[in-house]
């Protein structure tokens, strides 16, 4: 370790032993904070990040050891005693209370927290509009917070943690909702908050970004402290090392695709008004293609056009050769489409059903036997084979989905839509919230399917992704695409300049 | 609710239409359903309707407060008027059995306690075992109205007694016109009292607040250190005395202790709740919008006696109010929520500081 000894850290834990059932969450892992510093803690899904934070911010309680903050010793925290100790959980979902107004969100838990047993909202006001005021922010006091965009909510859910008098603020995954301005105001904000003294433990998968604005990074590894030191002395692929354990290789691999392969799937003219216009495609069997753009710029509503989420209203699509006409999602799996949602928890999975009935979820109908009724020894022998083949990590498949991490729940919708053996593969953002272990297998499970003779779509954000795995990439601006990189000019910089321009 | 107070105390009261809740379209239903009936029936612009709306409206209000209380914390009960029977017919019969008279006060006192214990009951349930509200409270308005009958009695008690027995004719305001004397009743006193308490303590106390917090987002409520637990088990505790008291004045109202009273007030209660903008699914509602749905359904109820409307067709129109209610918040739900896509919209930072 290389803690400098000059400041003394505003929180401290020391190893901390905390296991669920007998497994070790966390196996003794010791973690400073310092004054003022923006700490990136790092790891994969199940690494034990959560369980740290839950531990620091008193929803815990530790098997062993000692928690330090503020130079006082605690066994444990309380929710109660981490708020009055200065610690503030900025989470994922903000936890704000959508049914009342920005102004009271702010105010009001320190109102209670003061020991008030009154709420005044005359007195609540000038509180949130002075930290707003004092961090330069544009929020709405009196709209409800239902009402505010991811952004906003963000903003509201910083502003009552300072106004909470908040010495350390933890961020998990603070950027995952954001749009690239957005990170960039978020981080501006993050650096104001570092000159008023406050300390912040980011939790986060996009290493990238939250490398721009850390000093200093640890990593955990099932649930065991890996590495601390100084932001800067890492690069990318040396933590996602750390994180996993092994090499992550994150250089470009792209087999090579013959020019006259046959065509999976070639899309010519469409357009739907307001949305995109002109769109034309080609993706031949063995292919992955990258489609890119901003957020907004009508990237995912080509895809869900092709699979007639909201059908294109002109153009044409074939599929393998053949036309097809695609009104409707049933459509589209009839001609040999698959596609994986951008939102899996919503919109590709059932989420407390079991692995085994959602993986079999599309293809279901393939097992009816004799009398329509279902062959259920071949269809586990299937899922079984699936699962293994894309290794979801489960103790069994039934369990429910709900229980499995991020990239395991992803693999299970991509397992669904292989069930169906399609012809064309759709991927909205397919390692999104995805640690960097499952991210390097789930494009090594593209190639796979690619070289197997399926045109894949990778509709992405995440460029060395991109980079990675796509023959070519398609960038999309205001509906049209606008710019086809191909070969040695898919490059992570090009598509960078390509996508703002 | 408390935060747009001060744009609206800025921008004058039209600013203020409809109201957080609505309640401004409410209002205006109300009035062009007294506006239509004085022109259908003329006999229904009277003093006289007014004070037996209000009247008839007494217990359904009472227990209106109790279950907005439960929908703003996210929750429903439907056994208030289980609860309401138990206490008020408990209290009555324990005392006439041994022939004393507990007094005004002492009897309210008893079926308060009683009503606090059986709102406990639901309270722990609900809190401590994280239970679904409506299946906790149907299966204890169940076991209260059975385990009373069986262990209290079932006996209709007709003679109550003297103490509350003098409450029934006891009137607050009585005018004397053509048609005869009319009379506002004494027991809206501590029920408009008991309805600006509750306004103020939803508003303005800590646990008003909680309680809309909790009906908002319970995990986040717990997360800021809302005592969630403590908070639900107080608030059923509190719907339990509101119902006894309830009780209480039903059967003041109606001179006599009958063990199956009180059966189905749940949907016009429920009714004018929701109709009066509470959300069926929590963090939403007011005390003016709660009086307002009760004062609709009142004053529908009451026309269609006098147009001479059957009363099978009367539940069939509260149930439709309900119904109405809901959809009217379905509604309005869908509308304001389509904002700005949270991907375009820029993010709210000014230029930096």
């Amino acid at each position: 370790m290389d803690i400098s000894p000059a400041p003394r850290p505003v929180l401290e834990l020391r190893d901390i032993v905390k296991t669920y059932g007998g497994v070790h969450a966390l196996d003794t892992v010791s973690f400073t904070l310092l004054p003022g510093e923006v700490h990136c803690l790092a790891g994969e899904n199940g690494s034990g990040k959560s369980t740290l934070i839950k531990i620091i911010s008193g929803v815990e309680t530790p098997d062993s050891g000692v928690i330090v903050v503020g130079g006082e010793r605690h066994a444990s925290m309380t929710p109660a005693s981490a708020i009055a100790a200065g610690v503030q959980v900025i989470y994922q979902d903000f936890s704000l209370f959508p049914n009342l107004s920005v102004a009271e969100n702010i105010a009001m838990p320190r109102q209670r927290a003061v020991g008030g047993r009154f709420y005044s909202a005359r007195a609540a006001r000038p509180i949130a509009q002075g930290i707003v005021d004092e961090l330069g922010l544009a929020l709405d006091l009196d709209a409800d917070v239902a009402a505010l965009s991811v952004a906003d909510k963000q903003l509201t859910a910083i502003c009552r943690a300072l106004v909470s008098d908040a010495q350390i603020i933890i961020m998990d995954e603070p950027t995952t909702a954001l749009t690239g301005a957005e990170v960039t105001a978020l981080f501006a904000l993050v650096r104001r908050l570092q000159s008023r003294g406050v300390s912040l433990i980011f939790v986060s998968h996009k290493l990238d970004e939250v490398l721009r604005v850390s000093q200093r990074l640890t990593v955990l590894r099932n649930g065991t402290w890996v590495a601390t030191g100084a932001a800067g002395d890492y690069d990318r692929d040396a933590i996602a090392g750390l994180m996993t354990g092994k090499d992550i290789d994150t250089s470009r691999v792209v087999s090579a695709v013959p020019a006259d392969a046959a065509i999976a799937l070639e899309v010519k003219g469409l357009g739907r008004p307001g949305a995109f216009a002109d769109v034309d495609l080609v993706v031949r069997c063995g292919e992955i293609v990258g489609l890119t753009g901003l957020l907004g710029s009508g990237r995912g509503e080509i895809a869900e056009a092709i699979f007639g989420v909201r059908p294109a209203t002109t153009g044409t699509i074939a599929v393998g050769g053949h036309p097809v006409r695609i009104q409707s999602i049933p459509d589209a799996v009839a001609a040999g489409i698959g596609y994986v949602p951008e939102d899996r928890l919503t919109q590709g999975l059932f989420l407390d059903d079991s692995i085994a009935d959602n993986v079999v979820a599309a293809s279901v109908t393939a097992f009816a036997g004799r009398a329509r009724l279902l062959d259920r020894a071949r269809m586990l022998a299937f899922i079984q084979s699936v699962a293994s083949r894309l290794r979801i990590k489960a103790p069994n498949l039934s369990l429910a989905v709900r229980s499995l991490s991020g990239g395991n729940a992803q693999r299970v919708v991509l397992a669904k839509w292989l069930m169906t053996n399609p012809k064309v593969l759709l991927l909205n953002g397919p390692t999104v919230g995805v640690d960097v272990g499952s991210k390097s297998e789930i494009l090594e499970i593209l190639r796979t399917q690619a070289s197997a003779g399926m045109g894949v779509v990778v509709i992405s954000d995440d460029i060395p992704e991109l980079y990675s795995a796509c023959h070519r990439v398609l960038i999309v601006q205001g509906g049209r695409i606008v710019c086809e990189l191909a070969g040695d000019a898919v490059r992570v910089e090009t598509i960078e300049q390509r996508i703002a321009a | 609710m408390s935060t747009p107070a001060l744009r609206q105390r800025r921008s004058g009261l039209l600013s203020r239409w409809p109201g957080r809740n609505n309640e401004g379209y409410l209002a205006a239903l109300l009035l062009l359903v007294v506006a239509v009936m004085s022109a259908a029936a003329p006999a229904f612009f009277s003093l006289h309707t007014f004070f037996s709306v209000i009247r008839g409206a007494t217990v359904p209000w009472i227990f209106a407060m109790g279950v907005l209380l439960v929908l703003v914390s996210g929750g429903i009960d439907v056994s208030f008027p289980a609860i309401a029977v138990f206490s008020a017919y408990s209290a009555v019969a324990l005392t006439t059995a041994r022939g004393v008279d507990a007094g005004l006060l002492g009897n309210f006192a008893l079926a308060m306690a009683i009503g606090c214990l059986l709102g406990l009951v639901n309270g722990i349930l609900i809190a401590r075992f994280r239970l679904p509200t409506l299946i906790v409270t149907l299966g204890t308005a169940g076991f209260f109205r059975g385990a009373m009958i069986t262990f209290v009695g079932a006996t209709y008690i007709a003679q109550l007694p003297r103490s509350l027995a003098e409450q029934s004719t006891r009137s607050v305001i009585s005018v004397n016109t053509e048609a005869g004397t009319t009379f506002l009743h004494v027991l809206v006193v501590p029920v408009l009292i008991l309805t600006v308490l509750i306004a103020l303590g939803l508003k303005h106390t800590m646990f008003g607040r909680a309680a809309y917090a909790i009906g908002g987002d319970p995990e986040a409520a717990r997360r800021v250190g809302i005592p969630v637990q403590r908070t639900q088990v107080v608030l059923y505790v509190l719907v339990g005395a509101l119902a006894a008291f309830g009780g209480m004045v039903f059967m003041i109202q109606g001179q006599a202790a009958d063990p199956q009273m009180l059966i189905g007030i749940e949907l016009d209660t429920i009714a004018a709740v929701v109709l009066g903008g509470a959300s069926i699914f929590g963090g939403r509602g007011s005390v003016l919008g709660t009086v307002l749905g009760v004062l609709l359904v009142q004053v529908i109820n009451n026309s269609l006696v006098l147009v001479g409307v059957p009363t099978a067709w009367q539940r069939a129109t509260v149930g439709l109010l309900l119904l109405l209610g809901v959809g009217a918040q379905a509604w309005a739900g869908r509308r304001p929520r389509r904002a700005a896509p949270a991907a375009v919209k820029a993010p709210a930072v000014k230029a930096a500081a």
